[in-house]
């Protein structure tokens, strides 16, 4: 099983890839909807290829009060 | 009347196919301008679709296929009227909504949904009153309505129920959650998960299989397999009704309206 900080680099890389957003300026503390300057509706794709990528479902309630790619990271790694 | 250009869909038949487009901005709620122009599709049907096979439901806009209801305009055509009047608005908008889904779920035509993103609440239901759901891989599906103290209303759970296990129709419901299109195939709600931006193509593709086909035994097929839950969904609306008459939806509405919140579209 991934590490917390394998996990958290995978979503980084995953967002950085998907909203062209050069990886080095994302940091796994940062406000995704900030950093990426994302809506609901992009949050929702990123759910989605998440989900894809680590072949998990995670209900979109998860991510309520979730805005850092850490959290998002403990979320997921709840799920693997 | 063979074509059709209005200010949320728009719609062609050619090659024994009727192809109908949302295109409303931002993701094709559906309020008054979309249920007219829906209407005057349904109406249209008749003269069409006995020199057709399939319709073709999708959508231009690049965020999906349908986000529901209007609730903006919802809320807005409300203010200006007594509580007992904005339910009575609601139940003349309901009964027509119901009556152009009735009006696709019981043609002959085979109809495809051919989705993409999102397709929440009065999205979804549009795409379940279609006999088949083409999803793009990135298609997310919802019924949010319970946030604002609702259930869906224009069809959605007699409809479910007709397709799926009522374990999977709680958990949609009474989670509000969203799913995605790889799910929502195993769950038995999608027939087809294409690549991203292929909805539409895969669709035409079927629409064309379709048309190898004895138009009167798959439209018989359809009767048979597919049953309009007419009573339940003349219930859907009394209990849509009575949950909306409750002040508590009102602020509900409100809240979603003036909502700043970066996920309005979560539950």
């Amino acid at each position: 099983m991934s590490t917390l900080e394998e996990t958290t680099e995978q979503i980084l890389q995953l967002a950085s890839g998907h909203f062209h957003v050069p990886r080095e300026q994302l940091r796994p503390e940062d406000d995704f909807f900030k950093t990426l300057g994302i809506n609901s509706l992009q949050a929702l794709d990123l759910l989605t290829h998440i989900e894809q990528h680590f072949r998990i479902e995670l209900p979109d309630y998860e991510l309520q009060g979730v805005s850092d790619f850490r959290t998002l990271a403990e979320r997921i790694q709840s799920r693997l | 009347m063979k074509s059709f250009q209005g200010g949320a869909i728009s719609w062609k038949a050619a090659d024994g196919v009727i192809e109908l487009t949302l295109d409303h901005a931002p993701c094709n709620e559906i309020g008054s301008v979309t249920l007219e122009e829906l209407e005057r599709f349904a109406e249209a049907m008749g003269a069409i679709e006995h020199e057709c096979h399939a319709l073709i439901i999708s959508s231009s806009r690049k965020e999906g296929f349908c986000a529901g209801a209007d609730l903006r305009e919802l809320y807005r055509r409300g203010q200006s009227l007594a509580p007992g009047a904005r339910v009575a608005q609601v139940r003349d908008f309901l009964e027509r909504i119901h009556g152009v889904l009735n009006r696709l779920d019981a043609s002959p035509l085979t109809t495809i949904a051919a989705v993409h993103g999102v397709t929440f609440g009065g999205g979804f239901e549009l795409a379940l009153a279609c006999d088949l759901i083409i999803a793009d891989k990135m298609a997310r599906f919802c019924f949010p309505e319970l946030r604002l103290g609702l259930i869906p209303g224009f069809g959605g759970i007699p409809r479910l129920k007709r397709d799926l296990g009522n374990g999977v129709v709680r958990d949609l419901l009474l989670t509000g959650r969203s799913i995605n299109a790889a799910k929502a195939q195993t769950a038995g709600l999608v027939s087809q998960v294409v690549a991203e931006g292929d909805a539409l193509r895969v669709a035409r593709t079927t629409a064309s299989q379709l048309k190898k086909f004895d138009r009167e035994a798959a439209a018989t097929a359809k009767r048979f397999i597919k049953p309009i839950p007419r009573e339940e969904l003349r219930r859907e609306i009394d209990l849509f009704c009575e949950l909306f008459a409750r002040p508590a939806v009102e602020a509900g509405l409100r809240k979603f309206v003036e909502s700043t919140d970066a996920l309005p579209y979560l539950p």
